[in-house]
């Protein structure tokens, strides 16, 4: 048995519910190689996440874990945190999840710059519901409530992230699986909000509907879409259509919010 | 809980009490978003956790107050949120995710005049029903209400105590009128006053999250941080805590929760008999309403007309079994309430034909009178 399963996964628990195909299962993979790269303690590591196909992973996983309710994950995660700040708090969340019914506290949580990891499964649809469009359907593509084509316009997650605060924010596919451990390896170590975007692949609800061939075509798909930012940025814009960028959009140092909390008790302390 | 004769006396609103009683029992964490009438909730908490070492947060709505206060529930602080009308609808589906993961919860509701943005600086008792119907799906609930601000004071010890000995979110209805009012209170010595913790493990080998032992009322609760690794979920799980679509499993753990408030009655249940020996009509009533029903029971007595009243201060579960007994010796039941009539259903279904059903409430915004209560009872005669 591989060995990061046998030390990280519960393993009475599986076999996994995922769907053969299913791109959410490599990210959990990237995830606990990532916690095991840098050698964290397990028991000091939370990881909660919504409602979803993706936010089934937590059950999977050996250390504290939440499953909350749909969209509020990093809601619950920002209570775990501010109360327990030497605790390693993770958050996995679908695109659903995370940009729709939980994009408020999205975007909420970059600008405090909470220390909390938060790693977006994002396979453009609701994957548990059976295949309604999400915010990060693309223009036209086809969804069981997008019939004629979705008309709505997808949110960048990573971009939003980068905007609205977060001291870290990047992207990357299950295709480059080494590149995607080793972002959420480096976001695991930012002191400050950071976030990873992992596009996923979704063959039962997103991939049959918008004939996007089998899950080899799909994987090579990400490998022809996704270039790195830089290479992205050097590309004269008549040869940008239809690439999207990779990598990491931001990587700066903020006041993280925990620690600034700390320092009014401190103060407070001192006062008397 | 005794008061001794040289303990602190404070001249203070409700809100304020309320504080005062959630620190005296170890509050540490609030989650929430302001909103009128019960802002002073989040700002006096603002003012006073970081003092003791807790934590205060203002969130991006009401949903992800609860959602905070319930995650820092779960790393061992005393946690609270506090809302009023609006809030307090958005806060129901993380009221049934506590109910159903069992975690330990003050939630307060000043309430105010609804529905919608209604009536946000006056007084109601409209969200009686809510409390207990609030979030989907059967689930057990605890309710309590204050008729002064010293009670607010004791009541809120209170709510904190059975959330932790039941594990479960506990509900602290006031009003408007409670939450402003000031009032003399007497602050007790801390050695007289009761704190209840939750029973946490001390063996991670075998520990079930979600299995109870013999004797005990709740499994053990062991905090986030401390090494037991387990899972936590909102849907239907067995005794380690793991999702579980068997309908046995379901039943076993719904039956569990309900037995949780059922099978304590006499440790949860409170309410006030207030001349009712010799009655012959009751007067029901709770919170910043009580206050002009005792008024109103004044009055009539001076005039001969014997009346009483049964004081709810558990809403939910409402005393059945004491109103049932009353009911059999007595001509009236009025129920007085600012509602267009909550807690008047719960009485008709439990007095039946043993007594006349009477009702005086409204929904505008004013307080009931004494003479209104007086009036009604009188129309019988
Ligand atoms: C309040 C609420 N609304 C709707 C749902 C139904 N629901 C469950 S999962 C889901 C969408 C999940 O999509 P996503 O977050 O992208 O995760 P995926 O399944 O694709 O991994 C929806 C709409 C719910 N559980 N709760
Ligand atoms: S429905 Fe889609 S997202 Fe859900 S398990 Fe199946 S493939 Fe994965
Ligand atoms: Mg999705």
């Amino acid at each position: 048995m591989n060995k990061y399963v046998k030390k990280y996964l519960r393993n009475d628990k599986l076999a996994h519910m995922w769907c053969p195909g299913c791109g959410h299962g490599i990210i959990m993979h990237q995830i606990i190689k990532a916690i095991d790269n840098l050698g964290l303690d397990k028991d000091n590591i939370c990881v909660v996440s919504g409602i979803g196909c993706s936010s089934r992973a937590p059950g999977y996983m050996d250390f504290d874990t939440l499953h909350t309710t749909h969209g509020r994950a990093l809601a619950f995660a920002t209570g775990i945190k501010l109360a327990n700040p030497d605790m390693k708090v993770i958050v996995v969340s679908g695109d659903g999840d995370a940009s729709a019914i939980g994009g408020n506290h999205l975007i909420h949580a970059c600008r405090r710059n909470i220390d909390i990891t938060t790693i977006v499964f994002n396979n453009t649809i609701y994957g548990m519901t059976g295949g309604q469009f999400s915010p990060t359907t693309a223009t036209n593509d086809l969804a069981s409530t997008a019939p004629y084509g979705s008309i709505d316009r997808p949110f960048d997650i990573a971009k939003l992230a980068a905007a609205a605060g977060a001291s870290y924010s990047a992207r990357s596919t299950v295709y480059h699986a080494n590149n995607l451990e080793k972002l959420i390896e480096e976001a695991l170590q930012v002191k400050g909000f950071s976030l990873v975007e992992a596009m996923s692949m979704c063959p039962t609800s997103y991939g049959r509907r918008n004939k996007k061939g089998t899950v080899s075509d799909m994987l090579e798909d990400y490998k022809e879409t996704y270039i790195n930012i830089n290479a992205f940025n050097k590309l004269p814009l008549e040869k940008r259509e239809g690439k999207i960028e990779m990598g990491v959009f931001k990587n700066e140092t903020y006041p993280e919010y925990t620690a600034e909390y700390q320092k009014i008790i401190d103060r407070l302390k001192g006062d008397k | 809980m005794k008061m001794k004769m040289k303990s602190n006396v404070q001249f203070v609103q409700g809100n304020k009490a309320c504080i005062l009683g959630a620190l005296d029992a170890g509050y540490k964490f609030y989650g929430g978003y302001p909103i009128t009438p019960s802002t002073e909730l989040a700002e006096l908490s603002a003012v006073e956790l970081p003092k003791v070492g807790g934590k205060f947060i203002q969130m991006e709505d009401e949903i992800a107050g609860i959602a905070a206060a319930i995650g820092a529930s779960l790393t061992g602080k005393k946690s609270m949120t506090a809302t009023s009308g609006p809030g307090f609808s958005l806060k129901q589906e993380n009221i049934g995710y506590a109910m159903m993961a069992e975690i330990p919860l003050v939630i307060v509701n000043v309430q105010r005049g609804g529905p919608s943005t209604g009536l946000p600086t006056s007084p109601a008792q409209g969200d009686m029903m809510q409390a207990k119907w609030g979030t989907h799906g059967d689930h057990p609930v605890i309710a309590l209400t204050p008729e002064s601000v010293q009670e607010t004071y004791y009541m809120t010890i209170r709510a904190f105590n059975l959330a932790e000995k039941y594990r479960m979110p506990v509900m602290l209805m006031t009003d408007e009128v409670i939450g402003h009012m000031r009032e003399k209170i007497v602050i007790p010595n801390k050695e007289d006053i009761e704190i209840i913790d939750r029973v946490q493990p001390n063996e991670k080998e075998g520990y079930l999250p979600y299995g109870v032992k013999d004797g005990e009322t709740v499994p053990k609760m062991a905090s986030f941080g401390d090494g037991y690794r387990y899972h936590v979920t909102g849907l239907a799980h067995d005794e380690t805590g793991f999702p579980s679509n068997s309908n046995e499993n379901a039943k076993r753990l719904l039956d569990r929760l309900m037995n949780k408030v059922n099978h304590n009655l006499d440790d949860i249940l409170d309410y006030e008999e207030y001349m009712l020996e010799d009655a012959e009509h009751i007067v029901l009533s709770y919170g910043a309403t009580a206050r002009s029903a005792r008024a109103a029971i004044k009055q009539m007595r001076q005039e001969g007309i014997k009346a009483g009243m049964f004081r709810l201060k558990t809403v939910w579960p409402f005393p059945e079994e004491r109103l049932l007994e009353l009911s059999k010796n007595v001509k009236n039941v009025l129920v007085a309430e600012m509602n267009l009539g909550q807690m008047v259903l719960e009485v008709e279904r439990v007095v039946k034909d043993n007594a006349k059903i009477l009702f005086c409430g409204r929904a505008d915004g004013e307080i009931i009178t004494p003479e209104e209560i007086v009036e009604t009872l009188k129309e019988e005669f």
